[in-house]
C-alpha cells in the first residue's frame, strides 16, 4: 500500500509545510533545547556549525572514548576509571547539571555544553558506522560513557530524564506489591523486604538477562523488576537503540551526499580511534631478525606469556590440543611471524601419533584457514583472523573439559595457577602473593604484567637507565604478541653488550 | 483431480490402487496391508539403514534394534482391526503415499502455519525440509498454498518432513539473493523433551525403548514446562506433539512467541533449564534459596511424581550404585555413614524405604553436625534432579532450528506424531498411538461395514483434511480420517487452530484499526 501519512512528521521537522508546496520549500528545523543533562541521542542535530567546530568537537569526544576504552582494556576498576576520566571529561567534554547554574537548563553555557555533547556524538556516529568492528567498539565506549554520566547525575534530574524517555514502565501499586510480596522476595536474589524497593512491571522481553538467570519474578508475560535494576535496563535500552541507529547510519552512509569536506575528516577520525592496543595491526608482533621457525618454538617459548606457555606445555605433554587451543596458539604463532609453511611443519611434528593422512584431513585446513590461505573471500583478503588480544581471550568462553585455551589467570583456579607459574620457574613468594591478590580482584592483566616485570626486572631497569626505552614502550601489556615481542627484545638487550 | 499419483512413481501393475481412496471395500484395497507386509520384510535391511541415516538427533539416535519386541507387546492390547493385520517392521513407500493421500491433514497444517485462511507469507515463506525415501535431504522448500504443498508432498512422498522458520523472502529464492540477505523472521518457540536424556535415572528401559512407566517422565516434564509457559510467560497457544517414539515437542504458537529473536529464546531456555552437566559432574542441581517461584511451583508439581515414579515405579535407588549416588548428593557425612551402614545390611531395601530412612535417621539425632534446613534443601534438589524436565535447550535457542512436523510418520515405529492435549497429559499413552498401517486398515474396515459411504470415484477427494464444504448433514461424506482412530487427534488439532486463529483475527483488526478502507483479509503480513 502506498499511502503517505502526512500527519506523521519526522520529529525534527516542524509540521508547518503545506505538502503541496513542500518540494520548493526550504526545510525548517526545530531548534533543540536541552532540558536534561543526559541525552539518549534519539534526535539528530540540525543546526549549522563550522567545519572547525565539526572537527574539534569530534576530536574532543574521541579522546574521551579512547581513554574509556583504554581503561577497560587495562581492566581498571570503576573507581580507578572514574578517577582517570573525570578530569579529562571536565576538560574536553564538560556536561553540567541543571543545578549548577542559577538559570537551570536555560543557561547558555549549559546549552552550549549539551549541544557540543549532542553534535559530537552524531559526528562520531558517522565516522564509526562503517564497519561492524568500529560500530561495536563505538557502541561499547559510548555506553560506558553514558553509564558513567548517568551514575553521576543527581537523583532528581535522573528521574526527570527517565520520565522524559517514555520507557513504558508501569509502576506497581502498593496493593499489588503486598499481594505478591512473597514471590517478589523469592524471585529476586539479595532482597530481604519488598518495601525497600520501588517496583516496575515491564514486558519480560525487556529484561532477558534477568529472565535467563531466573532472578526476576514473572507473571503472565510481565517481569516485576526492582528499582535497582533500573540502571541496567536503561543502559540496555541505550545500547540497543544506539546499535540500531548505527546500523541504520551505516546503510545510509553510501548515500551521504558529501562535498569532500566531511569525508576526509570522518575517515581520519575513525582511523584514530585507537588506543593502539585495542586493534592489532598486522605484523605488529613481528620481531625483525629473530629466527622464527618451527624448530625454534621450544626455545622461544620462554618468551611466551603464560597462556601460550600453557598451550605449548600441554601440546608437548599430550601431543595434541583441542580446537580452540590450536586456534589461539596458531594465531599467536602467526603473530610472532611464523610463516604458514613453518606453522604446518610445527603442528605436524607436534601431533605425534597421527598419520599424515589424519593430520592433513583433520587439522591442516584449520591452520591454513587461520592464515587466510583458504576460506571465503573475506577471510582470504583479511589474511585470516588477527591474533587474539587479551581482551578476546579473557572474554571468550571458559575452557571446558580437556580444553586448554583461555587465560590461566582468568580461567585457572588460583592454586592451579600458582602451580603453573611455579612450573615455569617462578617461585618468588612476594610475587606469587601479588598475583593471588590481583586475581582475586579480577585484575588479570595486572597479574600477567606483574609476572612480566618480575621476570624481566634486570633488563627493564637497564633500558630505563639507558633511556633507550621510554615509558610508552613499557606500557601495560594487553596483547600476548606484545608480551612476546617485548620479552624477546628485552632479553636481546640483556644479552648484547651495552650499545653506545 | 483426486490424486496426484504419476505413473512413474506408481508402478502400473498397481494401477488398481490408484482408485484406492474411493474404492469400495470389495475392491483390491484390502490387499494393501498384506502387500506391505511382504514388501516390508524384503526391505527390512534397507529400511533399517534408512532409519539409521535418517535419524534426527532428537529421536532416533539408536535404530530400534528391539523395536519388534515392543511392537508385539503393544499389539497385544491393540484393537481387533490392528491385530488382524500384522505390523510391518517399517513403513514402505506405498503406505506412506496412501497416508499422505488419505489421512494427512494438509489443510489444517496449512491453517496452523498460515494463521488464517487466505495464503500469506507466514506460510509462503516458511521453510520445509523433506527427507526423501532415498535419504536425500531437501532443505528450503516452500509452498504458496495448501494445495501446492499437498501436491508436492505427494509427488516427493518424503519419509518425513520438518518445519523451519518463516523467512523475510521466499526460501526458494535464496540463491538469487546476495549472501546474508535471507533472514529468518519468525518461528514458533519450540521445546524438545527426549527420554534418552533420562537414561541415567530410568531403570525400566533405555535408549530408543519406552514403556508406560518411563513415559511418565515426559508427562511430568510437559506439566512443568506448560505451566511455566502459561503462568510465567503468558503464552496460551501451546501445541504438544508426540515425537513418534520416545519424546515430545512443544510448539508455542502465540504471535509474541513466534517473533522472539534468538537472544530472547535463549533467555527462556535458560529460565527453564535446570539440570546441567553430565553424569560426571556430581550434584547437578544447586539452587539458591529461597527458591524462585517457578522452582517452588515446579517442586510442588513434581513431588507426587517423585514419590510414585522415581521411588516406586522406577525404584531408582534400589541398586547400590544409584544409592551411592543418592548419598553423594546428601550434605552430612555422619548421616551418610549411618545410612550406608543400614542399606548395606539390607541390600534389597526399596527406594521408598531408603528415602524415608534419610529423615528417620536424621531425626534420631545421631549426627551432631546435621543442619536440618541444609538437608531439606538437599532433598529438594534431589527431587528436582530426578524429576525436573531435561530439555534439549539448543532446539529452543535458535529460530532456524528445524523440527519434525506434527502428523508425519515416525519412520522407525510407524506411529503418527499426534498432538497431545496438555490438559489431559496423564491420559496420553504413546504405545496406543495409531500406526500408519493400523489407520489404513481402519479405513478399509470402516468402508467394509458401511459400503454406502464409498461410492463413485469422484465423490471422494483423496485428502483427509479437506474441510467439508457441504453442510447438508445427510449428504456429508466422511473424511477418511474420521473413519479411524486418528480422528480425536485431528479434532484436537482443529480446535487448537480455531483458538489460535481467533486471536490472530483479533490482533489483525487491532493493527488495522486506523486503515478501515483496507480489506483486512488481504492485508495479512
Amino acid at each position: 500500500m502506498i499511502r503517505q501519512d502526512f500527519h506523521k512528521v519526522d520529529p525534527k521537522r516542524r509540521a508547518t509545510l503545506d505538502h503541496k508546496k513542500k518540494q520548493f520549500a526550504a526545510p525548517v528545523y526545530k531548534q533543540q533545547d536541552y532540558p536534561h543533562r543526559l541525552n539518549f541521542y534519539d534526535v539528530p542535530p540540525t543546526a549549522e556549525i563550522t567545519l572547525e567546530q565539526f572537527e574539534q568537537w569530534a576530536i574532543d569526544r574521541l579522546r574521551i572514548l579512547a581513554e574509556i576504552e583504554a581503561c577497560s582494556y587495562r581492566n581498571k576498576s570503576p573507581a580507578e576509571t572514574e578517577a582517570h576520566i573525570t578530569p579529562l571529561l571536565q576538560k574536553y567534554l564538560p556536561l553540567s547539571s541543571n543545578t549548577s547554574s542559577s538559570l537551570g537548563a536555560a543557561d547558555q553555557r549549559l546549552k552550549n555544553e549539551r549541544q557540543k555533547d549532542h553534535y559530537s556524538h552524531f559526528i562520531l556516529r558517522l565516522a564509526f558506522s562503517a564497519t561492524e568492528d568500529l560500530r561495536r567498539r563505538f557502541a561499547r565506549a559510548e555506553t560506558m560513557l553514558f553509564r558513567f554520566r548517568f551514575q553521576k547525575d543527581d537523583s532528581r534530574e535522573k528521574r526527570a530524564f527517565i520520565e522524559s524517555l517514555n520507557l513504558d514502565w508501569e509502576p506497581i501499586s502498593d496493593e499489588e506489591r503486598r499481594e505478591l510480596s512473597e514471590h517478589l522476595v523469592n524471585a529476586t536474589p539479595g532482597l530481604r523486604r519488598v518495601d525497600e524497593e520501588s517496583w516496575y512491571k515491564v514486558d519480560w522481553e525487556r529484561v532477558p538477562e534477568l529472565v535467563e538467570r531466573r532472578s526476576v519474578f514473572l507473571y503472565r508475560g510481565k517481569a516485576y523488576v526492582p528499582g535497582r535494576e533500573q540502571l541496567s535496563m536503561i543502559i540496555a535500552e541505550f545500547t540497543a537503540r544506539l546499535e540500531r541507529s548505527l546500523e541504520l547510519t551505516s546503510r545510509a552512509l553510501p548515500r551521504l551526499d558529501e562535498d569532500d569536506r566531511l569525508t576526509p575528516i570522518l575517515n581520519h577520525l575513525s582511523k584514530n580511534f585507537g588506543s593502539a592496543e585495542s586493534v592489532y595491526s598486522e605484523g605488529e608482533g613481528f620481531v625483525d631478525g629473530a629466527p622464527i621457525t618451527a624448530n625454534n618454538i621450544d626455545q622461544l617459548s620462554q618468551h611466551f606469556p603464560l597462556c601460550m606457555r600453557n598451550l605449548h606445555m600441554s601440546l608437548r605433554k599430550n601431543n595434541h590440543l583441542k580446537h580452540y587451543g590450536r586456534l589461539q596458539y596458531t594465531l599467536f604463532l602467526k603473530g610472532i611471524g611464523l610463516s604458514l609453511e613453518e606453522c604446518i611443519v610445527f603442528w605436524r611434528q607436534s601431533f605425534k601419533g597421527f598419520t599424515d593422512d589424519e593430520f592433513n584431513s583433520r587439522y591442516k585446513y584449520n591452520i591454513r584457514h587461520a592464515y587466510g590461505d583458504v576460506g571465503g573471500d573475506v577471510n582470504r583478503r583479511g589474511r585470516g583472523y588477527p591474533p587474539y588480544s587479551c581482551q578476546k581471550i579473557l572474554g571468550d568462553s571458559n575452557p571446558g573439559v580437556g580444553q586448554t585455551h583461555g587465560c590461566p589467570y582468568r580461567h585457572f583456579s588460583v592454586d592451579n595457577l600458582i602451580g603453573l607459574l611455579q612450573s615455569t620457574g617462578i617461585s618468588d613468594r612476594e610475587l606469587l602473593r601479588g598475583v593471588r591478590e590481583d586475581v582475586e580482584k579480577t585484575r588479570y592483566h595486572i597479574a600477567c604484567n606483574r609476572v612480566f616485570e618480575w621476570t624481566h626486572k634486570a633488563e627493564i631497569k637497564r633500558v630505563k637507565e639507558d633511556g633507550t626505552w621510554n615509558q610508552t614502550d613499557l606500557d601495560t601489556i594487553v596483547h600476548p604478541n606484545t608480551y612476546f615481542k617485548r620479552s624477546y627484545l628485552l632479553k636481546q638487550v640483556g644479552k648484547a653488550p651495552k650499545k653506545a | 483431480m483426486p490424486h496426484f499419483v504419476s505413473p512413474e512413481e506408481f508402478p502400473s501393475h498397481r494401477n488398481d490402487e490408484e482408485v484406492l481412496p474411493d474404492a469400495p471395500p470389495t475392491d483390491a484395497t484390502p490387499s494393501v496391508p498384506e502387500d506391505k507386509e511382504s514388501e516390508a520384510t524384503g526391505n527390512d535391511t534397507k529400511d533399517k539403514l534408512a532409519d539409521l541415516l535418517f535419524d534426527d538427533d532428537d529421536d532416533d539416535e539408536f535404530p530400534a534394534s528391539s523395536a519388534p519386541e515392543r511392537r508385539n507387546e503393544s499389539s497385544a492390547n491393540r484393537d481387533a482391526v490392528d491385530s488382524s493385520a500384522p505390523q510391518p517392521a517399517h513403513v514402505d513407500t506405498d503406505t506412506m503415499l496412501a497416508f499422505y493421500q488419505r489421512l494427512f491433514p494438509f489443510r489444517y497444517l496449512f491453517q496452523w502455519l498460515n494463521h488464517g485462511i487466505v495464503p500469506s507469507p507466514d506460510f509462503g515463506n516458511r521453510e520445509f525440509a523433506l527427507t526423501l525415501q532415498n535419504d536425500a535431504y531437501l532443505r528450503y522448500q516452500s509452498y504458496a498454498t495448501a494445495d501446492l504443498f499437498r501436491k508436492d508432498i505427494l509427488r516427493m512422498n518424503p519419509s518425513r518432513f520438518e518445519i523451519g522458520p518463516v523467512y523475510n523472502t521466499n526460501p526458494r529464492d535464496r540463491k538469487t539473493l546476495r549472501g546474508g540477505q535471507m533472514k529468518p523472521v519468525s518461528k514458533e518457540l519450540v521445546f524438545d523433551i527426549d527420554l534418552t536424556d533420562y537414561d541415567d535415572i530410568r531403570s525400566c528401559c533405555e535408549k530408543a525403548n519406552i514403556c508406560g512407566k518411563c513415559w511418565t517422565f515426559v508427562t511430568m516434564a510437559m506439566k512443568v514446562v506448560d505451566t511455566a509457559l502459561r503462568d510465567d510467560f503468558g503464552f496460551q497457544h501451546i501445541l504438544w506433539v508426540y515425537s513418534g517414539r520416545r519424546g515430545a515437542h512443544a510448539w508455542v504458537c502465540d504471535p509474541r512467541a513466534r517473533n522472539l529473536p534468538d537472544d530472547r529464546r535463549r533467555a527462556i531456555a535458560g529460565y527453564l533449564d535446570l539440570v546441567r552437566g553430565g553424569t560426571q559432574s556430581g550434584k547437578r542441581v544447586n539452587l539458591k534459596r529461597p527458591l524462585h517461584p517457578h522452582m517452588s511451583r515446579s517442586l510442588e508439581i513434581l513431588k507426587p511424581y517423585f514419590a510414585q515414579t522415581t521411588l516406586v515405579d522406577q525404584d531408582t535407588f534400589v541398586s547400590s550404585e544409584q544409592a551411592q549416588r543418592l548419598l553423594a548428593l546428601l550434605p552430612d557425612k555422619t548421616l551418610n555413614d549411618a545410612l550406608r551402614k543400614k542399606w548395606e545390611s539390607s541390600p534389597d531395601r526399596s527406594s521408598t524405604s531408603k528415602w524415608a530412612d534419610i529423615d528417620s535417621l536424621a531425626k534420631t539425632g545421631k549426627s551432631s553436625t546435621l543442619n536440618t534446613s541444609t538437608l531439606r534443601d538437599a532433598k529438594q534438589d534431589i527431587v528436582l534432579e530426578y524429576t525436573y524436565p531435561r530439555l534439549d535447550s539448543e532446539v529452543s535457542k535458535k529460530m532456524i532450528h528445524l523440527l519434525k512436523s506434527p502428523f508425519v510418520i515416525h519412520p522407525g515405529t510407524g506411529r503418527v506424531c499426534v498432538p497431545i492435549d496438555a490438559r489431559k497429559a496423564e491420559q496420553f499413552d504413546p504405545l496406543s498411538v495409531p500406526t500408519v498401517t493400523q489407520l489404513l486398515g481402519e479405513i478399509d474396515a470402516y468402508d467394509a461395514e458401511n459400503p454406502s459411504n464409498g461410492t463413485g470415484t469422484d465423490a471422494v477427494d483423496g485428502e483427509g483434511s479437506m474441510p467439508n464444504d457441504s453442510d447438508v448433514r445427510g449428504s456429508r461424506k466422511l473424511q477418511d480420517y474420521e473413519k479411524t482412530s486418528l480422528k480425536p487427534y485431528v479434532d484436537y488439532f482443529r480446535s487448537f487452530i480455531a483458538g489460535l486463529l481467533k486471536e490472530e483475527r483479533g490482533g489483525k483488526r487491532e493493527r488495522n484499526e486506523d486503515m478501515t478502507e483496507v480489506k483486512t483479509e488481504s492485508m495479512e503480513f
